[in-house]
């Protein structure tokens, strides 16, 4: 039986890999008083749903997802945030 | 000379390489819709054109990337033929891994519209090899996702073909546009065939336009096709 999962996965720019976006908003909320930030990234969030088996299916072809499009290895890392079984 | 213009959805500046190369040069120049494919020697000289393909969705030149036609453009640049990809273009480059990189949003989170000037590092290429080694060209260049960046490992120094520099040549961090990895503008391939450069070369090569710079990189490609071909008839 296949069943419907929603999945997230969160996609950052790799260490090293300057981030002005991340450096405007860190400098935005040290202007608002929140001094002891240190550091901010901004990435994004992709939600996903898909029919699978089950949900080694969902992360396997969620990997194959970020790996051939949704993350570029060279400027990015992705992590799978969670799977839900979804009616 | 047979060329191609691949049409992206989203791309915009298809019309004017067109134009450029079929009024200014006189060449043989056909449209190639993004969906279609085409023989790998069908053209000697493919141009991916400036734009938003995609809409710029994902990142620049991620889902262009997948088109159809992008195989029978990795497959012509495969047998030696020359690809050019300008701004958006190239962003389609390195994502198709024909060029090593990836191009990021501008340090300043601007998107930049103006006069640039880039210094030619690398004269040994089909593009370049009319002009001189430190020769400095003006461009216009309009793009927000523009700074380049490759790692230490993966950067051949002989594949960085243009530099971000000042009026004199000199490469400083004032005249970096975008935050490029050593004001990096331009990148070949190793074998030499590919360029892809974030300036508008197509967009500079009338006298009306008040510029003609970017003559010289489709001059130095015929100069190179014609002579190639004389050396292939001996």
């Amino acid at each position: 039986m296949r069943k419907m999962y929603r999945v997230r996965v969160q996609i950052l720019p790799k260490e090293g890999v300057f981030d002005p976006q991340g450096q405007t908003v860190k400098g935005a909320l040290e202007k608002l008083g929140f001094e002891k930030v240190k550091e901010v990234r901004l990435g994004k969030l992709i939600e996903i749903v898909l029919d699978a088996e089950d949900e080694s299916q969902v992360k396997e072809r969620t990997k194959a997802m970020c790996e051939k499009l949704l993350a570029n290895p060279i400027i990015e890392t992705y992590q799978l945030l969670d799977v839900e079984e979804v009616s | 000379m047979r060329c191609a213009v691949v049409v992206f959805p989203g791309s915009n500046c298809d019309r004017d390489a067109f134009h450029v190369l079929k009024n200014v040069f006189g060449l043989d120049c056909h449209y190639v819709f993004h969906g279609d494919t085409f023989p790998p020697n069908e053209f000697d000289l493919i141009v991916l054109p400036g734009g938003f393909s995609f809409g710029d969705y994902l990142r620049a030149g991620a889902i262009a990337r997948f088109s159809p036609v992008m195989e029978s453009v990795r497959e012509a640049a495969n047998r030696g033929k020359f690809v050019l990809g300008i701004c958006n273009g190239f962003q389609i480059l390195t994502e198709s891994k024909l060029l090593p990189g990836a191009l990021l949003r501008n340090k300043n989170l601007k998107f930049v519209c103006k006069d640039v000037h880039i210094k030619v590092v690398n004269n040994a290429t089909p593009f370049t090899c009319l002009l001189e080694r430190g020769q400095v060209l003006r461009m216009p260049i309009a793009h927000g996702e523009g700074r380049y960046f490759v790692s230490k490992d993966e950067l051949k120094e002989d594949q960085i073909v243009f530099q971000y520099c000042d009026e004199r040549g000199n490469v400083t961090e004032d005249s970096n546009p975008n935050g490029s990895f050593l004001n990096i503008a331009g990148m070949t391939n190793e074998r030499g065939n590919v360029l892809g450069l974030m300036p508008h070369p197509e967009r500079c090569c009338e006298e009306i336009l008040g510029n003609t710079d970017g003559r010289k990189i489709f001059e130095s490609l015929i100069t190179y096709f014609v002579r190639r071909q004389e050396h292939e008839a001996n």
